[in-house]
């Protein structure tokens, strides 16, 4: 870890901007905001997994004292989604309901209280449709179906692509394993409940507060959905009480509460129930996998193959995105010769699915870290050294034409063994404890937006007050990340000045350059090269006009510490705040803008748009379990995990952003399951858990002590040379625990969660030696897989 | 934001007045103790009284008297104060332990022996909020005519999911009721039954006073719970053991009884018949713990699956003995 | 039905009508605007709205405020000024320590946590981890895997009061 003295602010760890605010209970997030006159708006969901929608009659609400509003599906019929090629949501249902909670109708009255009771008395006709609840469903069904515009039946999207020769490869390849895994599906659970507040103003303009993650694309969606120009529009993402992608969509809560606000010309405010946030959803997709590795005996992989099956939910969302996840990172994490990849995601009757921390990757991630321990059981190799081996250069294309920068992988896995002792542990562990190994790397934002343009990613724009004050205004959204901190770093850095002087304006698409949003980790690296672009220019000219007055050589002046100083030694000329009213007088307003575009690269293939990002980041995580042989019950003991962060910014906050991500890993791991009742009538499509009590997230006795290490490889991408914290820590932490289990006590559980029932059951048919079809005794997971045909793939060339 | 539904409050402040309210308003009236399992069952509209009566005036019901016959306690404690009482702690480890075990800290200084000792009873088809049971239909618990967790039983197989329910009937307690109809003592075995809707065996307007726990001299006791997080979460196994053995280390007496297993506490009394005049060792235990876990015949209306939880009932009640045991 | 009730809250009385069947939850924030008290579930699952009943940690999600009549109620806006520092308006230590350690990511499950924390170190001046952890086991952070809290918290024990507010 660097102490960089080079630095007065990059790689150290000062106080978070507005950290203060949130441990005073200061910070206003969306549902703190009471607003003179404000209506409360709730929306109806449908009972039904999927049905027809005969007739709704919302007069009977409409009649109560305190309803002012109430609206269906035809006063809002437009359709959006995120990505312009899956525009299939409406704002509430008009003619169908494709899920348990799909909203049908809307009410606004005087309070809560009563806006709920005046949903009981709204009638809704319903023929209801058979539902399908899992991906079997889906593949079978071929009448029913669940969106018309589906590829066939229920599959959404097909992926079929091959680079390189994966036929060739396999027959170079020494060993060859053929394995099924299943990735429960999980949710975001961020503590706050998503709400937003919609008011039009007398200059008809209208304005949303939202805790969201994406206000750029709420604002293009509300443009649409309501028929208005988005100059007339204003977006304000209020601080987010957690996000972790599960705020990225444009959501059907924020439409409703403008639309409600237009109709009644007064404020409205519209806050999920814990049950709404669970159906709103954009979780992780139930993923189940087929995956064929070849390797050498010294581990390099020779050929990979992966199809896999993605449980989409009843909407689009992200999802076509996420099927190319599913595949796309394998080669960034480790070098692979040949690489066949096939998805399907399937449509069904549940929460839409879309990108949670880590996005689309986890899953095959999983598969891959399990079946890597797998390989260097058959080989006799150490699970460290095995991944040693073979790492993806620097400066590197991989066979998927994604240009790799800099890989501190090598170092990571030597120090996390290291630490960890994980060697000696892994081989003389006491019966019931074990340690497991696993990596992974992740993107550092994504190369493209989501829709097609060739603007900037993330605009920022800085003005600098006589008083010395710098505010920096930029469409970021900070949802717990601490995008804020970066960009006051930055600024602070730059300009050597202290932070408490500078001023965030963020997330406001009135005041601020848009910035694209909090996702797919790309706002420390993009957010802030913009910054740096931003503030450049106005450090020469402060410099140059302080060069003016002083009569010294720009070249021989610097600021540091709010003063303008020789650069050879340490004589203070002037303070800053002299010198910017010098640069002022000079150069008039001060002010700038930056903004950043990755590079473009990356292959030309149809979903070659999915992977490409600045830099990767890398992680290589071990995991101690300590796991009762007679029960199954375990706990993890200790996670060590490295990191290559490039370069930190604030290091304290990137170890924050790694030990959140170890936390939803480790809760993934053990005990997180969005799951639904099955059956095709009655009961099917209801979620299990819908609740903070049912739906395990770990608390402070359930979380083992985290070892977090950072690796610095100072990317010639990332601002300063960073990369991204927030999501890619998480990937490792599954299949870490999965192997660790192994080690333990010598069940293989190739599914997650990694539950001690399942531990149990492989304990007992290790005892009982009772052979499993196909299968060794002691390996719990997926035991068939559809058998379905995919479209001849798309073969690309490797990079020469 | 889930909210109560309208009714009325009274604050009686003494037990008469208390229980006169409830026997004029009756079934529409509740007890509120803590209101933490109160509570949440109204904002899911699982109970819908129209009025509601506070027991926080109740002096009477924060009484903790330790005599050399035992212990009487107030139903209006605290579970914090019953967990970390060191008198308790010292006399009745498990009664203790399993208070210290119930939810978090926060709901520990809200919620009341007496609650968790008349707690509803709890199943996945029913803990949740009306929408989502509306959309499922009402089962026979509330507003329906049908159990989801066994479509053709006439009988709600809702879980008995207190903490403390089994350790009282592990250790004998009697429990104090005042009625309409005057006072009555009830031991703690009697007072549950095995129905998830008519789970206590009392009239509404029984208020239960205090808990009387004779004195355990000499006893050894255990208590071990099954849950999938260490905290917050309910049990969804427990065993209560309590053993009293002689100098030679003979068990003279013994109590084992699981709860979460079934719509009230369960009392293992083939287990209990094996441990009486032998000196229990790993083999013992393990019989009697086998024999315990036969009684576990867990439904599919809770965390965890059901073949699990049935099969961590011997190694559970084989813990809750060794516990017992110092082992 | 509404009634006249008086509560003291941060040492100020508050006098109002209010609906009996309001949470403490709900009144704090609706009818008197202290917002900084946070939910996550309503039904005493998450920690989020937890605040100080004569100085213990409860859940104001299930409770009414004719229940705690006559108490002393201190949210997340009275905890700077629990600590006599004079008339000034100084974060507690444990506020700083929070900022510092980087305790509050999203902060949402922060003036929650904050208070149960509160009741924690005015018991025990000098908690080990362990206590800590079981103090705040009914507080869920989905941020932050709770370490920077745990920390934040002992930074605080240490501090007693004397804190430099930016380092
Ligand atoms: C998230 C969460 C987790 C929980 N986890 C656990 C757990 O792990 N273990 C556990 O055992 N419980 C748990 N509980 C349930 C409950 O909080 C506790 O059992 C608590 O002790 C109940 O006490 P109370 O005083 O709050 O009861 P109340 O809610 O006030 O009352 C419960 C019931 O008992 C009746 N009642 C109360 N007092 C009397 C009396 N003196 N005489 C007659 N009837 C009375 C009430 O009318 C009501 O029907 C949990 C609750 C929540 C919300
Ligand atoms: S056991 Fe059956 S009747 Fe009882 S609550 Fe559950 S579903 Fe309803
Ligand atoms: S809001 Fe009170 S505990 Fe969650
Ligand atoms: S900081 Fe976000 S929930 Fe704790």
């Amino acid at each position: 870890m660097s102490k960089n003295s080079k630095f007065d602010w990059i790689g150290k760890s000062w106080t978070q901007v507005g950290g203060l605010a949130k441990a005073k209970g200061e910070t206003v997030y969306a549902d703190d905001l009471f607003l003179p006159r404000m209506l409360y708006a709730k929306m109806l969901g449908s009972p039904h997994a999927h049905a027809l929608i005969k007739n709704i009659d919302v007069s009977r609400a409409l009649e109560m004292p305190g309803v002012i509003a109430a609206i269906t599906g035809k006063d809002l019929p437009i359709p959006y989604g995120i990505l312009p090629v899956t525009q299939d949501e409406t704002a509430l249902c008009v003619d169908k309901v494709r899920m348990v909670g799909d909203p049908v109708a809307a009410v606004a009255a005087i309070d809560e209280e009563t806006a709920e009771a005046a949903l009981e008395e709204i009638e809704v006709e319903y023929e209801p449709l058979p539902s399908i609840i899992s991906i079997e469903d889906a593949l079978a069904e071929e009448k029913v179906q669940i969106h018309q515009y589906a590829a066939q039946g229920n599959v959404h999207k097909k992926v079929s692509l091959e680079f390189g020769d994966t036929e060739s490869g396999f027959s170079k390849a020494d060993h060859i394993r053929q394995e099924l895994f299943y990735y429960e599906g999980s949710t975001h659970l961020p503590l706050e409940q998503h709400a937003a507040v919609a008011q039009m103003g007398a200059n008809n303009r209208l304005t949303l507060w939202s805790s969201t993650q994406t206000p750029h694309y709420v604002h293009r969606t509300l443009s649409k959905v309501l028929e208005m120009p988005a100059s007339q529009i204003r977006v304000i993402a209020t601080p987010v009480g957690g996000g972790f992608g599960g705020k990225t969509d444009p959501f059907q809560h924020e439409i409703v509460a403008c639309k409600l606000a237009m109709l009644t010309g007064r404020p409205v405010k519209l806050t999920l129930t814990r049950e709404e946030v669970f159906y709103t959803h954009r979780g992780r997709h139930p993923v189940l996998m087929w995956v064929k590795a070849g390797i050498k005996s010294d581990g390099l992989i020779t050929a990979l193959h992966f199809r896999n099956f993605l449980d989409g939910g009843a909407y689009g969302s992200y999802g076509v995105a996420s099927t190319f996840y599913t595949g796309a990172l394998q080669t960034v994490t480790y070098p692979i010769g040949n690489y066949k990849f096939e998805a399907m995601r399937v449509f069904t009757n549940k929460a839409p699915c879309g990108p949670k921390r880590g996005h689309g990757t986890p899953q095959p991630r999983f598969a891959m870290e399990v079946l890597l321990d797998k390989f260097a059981e058959d080989l006799g190799v150490d699970p460290a050294e095995l991944r040693l081996r073979h790492l993806v250069p620097g400066n590197s294309r991989t066979v998927n034409h994604l240009t790799v920068t800099t890989n501190g992988l090598g170092e990571c896995i030597r120090k996390a063994a290291q630490v960890s002792e994980f060697n000696k542990k892994r081989r003389k562990s006491p019966q019931g404890k074990g340690v497991g190994l696993a990596c992974s790397a992740y993107l550092s934002g994504a190369g493209l937006p989501i829709y097609w343009n060739k603007m900037p990613h993330s605009g920022v724009q800085i003005k600098i007050d006589r008083g010395g004050g710098v505010t920096v205004f930029c469409g970021s959204v900070d949802i717990g990340q601490g995008s804020d901190s970066i960009l006051a770093g930055i600024v602070a850095e730059e300009l050597g000045i202290h932070i408490q002087n500078i001023i965030i304006v963020t997330a406001d698409t009135d005041l601020t350059p848009v910035d694209l949003g909090s996702y797919s980790s790309r706002v420390t690296l993009m957010t802030g090269n913009a910054a740096i672009a931003a503030v450049k220019p106005l450090r020469e000219q402060i410099l140059s006009a302080a060069s003016d007055v002083l009569k010294i050589e720009v070249e021989d002046l610097t600021i540091k510490n709010e003063k303008i100083l020789l650069k050879n030694g340490s004589r203070e000329l002037a303070a800053f705040v002299e010198a910017v009213q010098w640069a002022e007088s000079k150069f008039g307003t001060l002010g700038s803008v930056g903004s950043y575009t990755p590079p473009r690269h990356g292959g030309d293939y149809k979903g070659a748009g999915v992977g490409p990002s600045p830099n990767y980041s890398y992680s290589a995580c071990v995991a101690e379990v300590n796991c009762d042989s007679e029960s199954g019950y375990y706990s993890v003991e200790k996670i060590w995990i490295a990191h290559d962060i490039g370069q930190a910014i604030n290091e304290k906050l990137v170890i924050g952003q790694v030990e959140g991500s170890v936390y939803m890993g480790l809760g993934e791991a053990m005990m997180e399951e969005q799951v639904y009742r099955p059956g095709k009538s009655d009961i099917g499509g209801l979620h299990k858990n819908p609740s903070m009590l049912d739906y395990k997230s770990p608390t402070s006795l359930d979380m083992p002590e985290i070892e977090t290490i950072l690796v610095e490889t100072n990317d010639p991408e990332g601002p300063y040379g960073a990369k991204e914290a927030g999501q890619g820590p998480l990937l490792p932490v599954m299949p870490a625990i999965a192997n660790a289990i192994y080690n333990a006590v010598g069940v293989r559980v190739d599914e997650v969660p990694i539950t001690p029932d399942k531990i149990y059951k492989g304990l007992q048919n290790i005892k009982s030696e009772k052979k499993q079809k196909n299968w060794l005794p002691g390996r719990i997971g997926p035991t068939t897989f559809p058998n379905v045909e995919f479209p001849e793939p798309i073969h690309v060339d490797p990079p020469c | 934001m889930l909210r109560l539904p309208p009714f009325e409050y009274y604050t009686p402040q003494n037990i008469t007045e208390a229980v006169s309210l409830k026997a004029r308003f009756g079934e529409d009236a509740m007890y509120s103790a803590g209101g933490t399992d109160l509570y949440p069952n109204m904002k899911r509209k699982q109970c819908t009284p129209n009025t509601l009566i506070g027991l926080n005036e109740l002096k009477e019901l924060s009484l903790i008297n330790i005599d050399d016959d035992g212990i009487s306690l107030g139903s209006g404690i605290s579970l914090n104060e019953v967990a970390n009482h060191p008198e308790i702690q010292k006399l009745y480890p498990a009664l203790s332990k399993a208070a210290s075990l119930v939810s978090a800290p926060q709901l520990r200084n809200m919620g009341t022996i007496g609650g968790n000792l008349c707690l509803d009873t709890r199943c996945t088809y029913y803990n949740q909020t009306y929408p989502w049971r509306k959309a499922l239909g009402f089962c026979l618990k509330k507003d329906g005519d049908i159990c989801w967790v066994a479509r053709s039983s006439p009988v709600c197989l809702a879980i008995s999911s207190s903490d403390c329910a089994p350790v009282a009937v592990a250790l004998n307690a009697e429990f104090h009721l005042t009625g309409e109809n005057g006072q009555r003592i009830t031991a703690a075995e009697e007072f549950y039954l095995n129905d998830g809707i008519s789970f206590l065996n009392k009239t509404h307007d029984e208020l239960l006073v205090s808990i009387r726990i004779p004195s355990h001299e000499g006893w050894l006791m255990g208590y071990k719970k099954l849950r999938r997080r260490d905290s917050i979460d309910f049990p969804v196994l427990s065993v209560a053991t309590a053993l009293h053995l002689d100098k030679a280390g003979v068990c003279k007496n013994a109590r084992i009884v699981l709860g979460a297993v079934a719509s009230c506490p369960q009392r293992a009394l083939q287990a209990e018949t094996l441990l009486k005049g032998e000196k229990p060792n790993a083999e013992l235990i393990e019989t009697s713990a086998i024999a315990a876990a036969k009684l576990a015949k867990p439904m599919d209306n809770t965390d965890m699956t059901l073949g699990y939880r049935k099969k961590m009932a011997a190694n559970f009640v084989k813990e809750a003995i060794n516990e017992a045991l110092g082992q | 039905m509404k009634q006249l009730l008086t509560l003291k809250i941060n040492d100020e009385k508050h006098e109002f009508w209010v609906s009996i069947h309001k949470t403490l939850l709900e009144v704090l924030r609706e009818d008197l605007h202290l917002t900084g008290t946070k939910h996550g579930c309503e039904l005493g699952e998450c920690g989020a709205c937890t605040v100080l009943i004569n100085g213990e940690p409860i859940l104001s999600c299930l409770i009414l405020p004719i229940e705690v009549q006559g108490k002393e109620i201190m949210t997340i806006e009275g905890l700077a000024h629990s600590e006599k520092h004079g008339t000034d308006c100084k974060p507690h230590p444990l506020q700083t320590a929070f900022a510092q350690q980087g305790a509050s990511q999203c902060g949402y499950c922060s003036p929650g946590m904050l208070m149960t924390a509160k009741a924690l170190l005015d018991k025990y001046s000098n908690p080990d981890r362990e206590r800590i952890r079981e103090a705040i086991s009914g507080n869920i952070c989905r941020c932050t895997g709770y370490a920077k809290i745990i920390e934040a918290v002992e930074q605080a024990a240490k501090s007693n009061t004397k804190l430099p507010q930016h380092t």
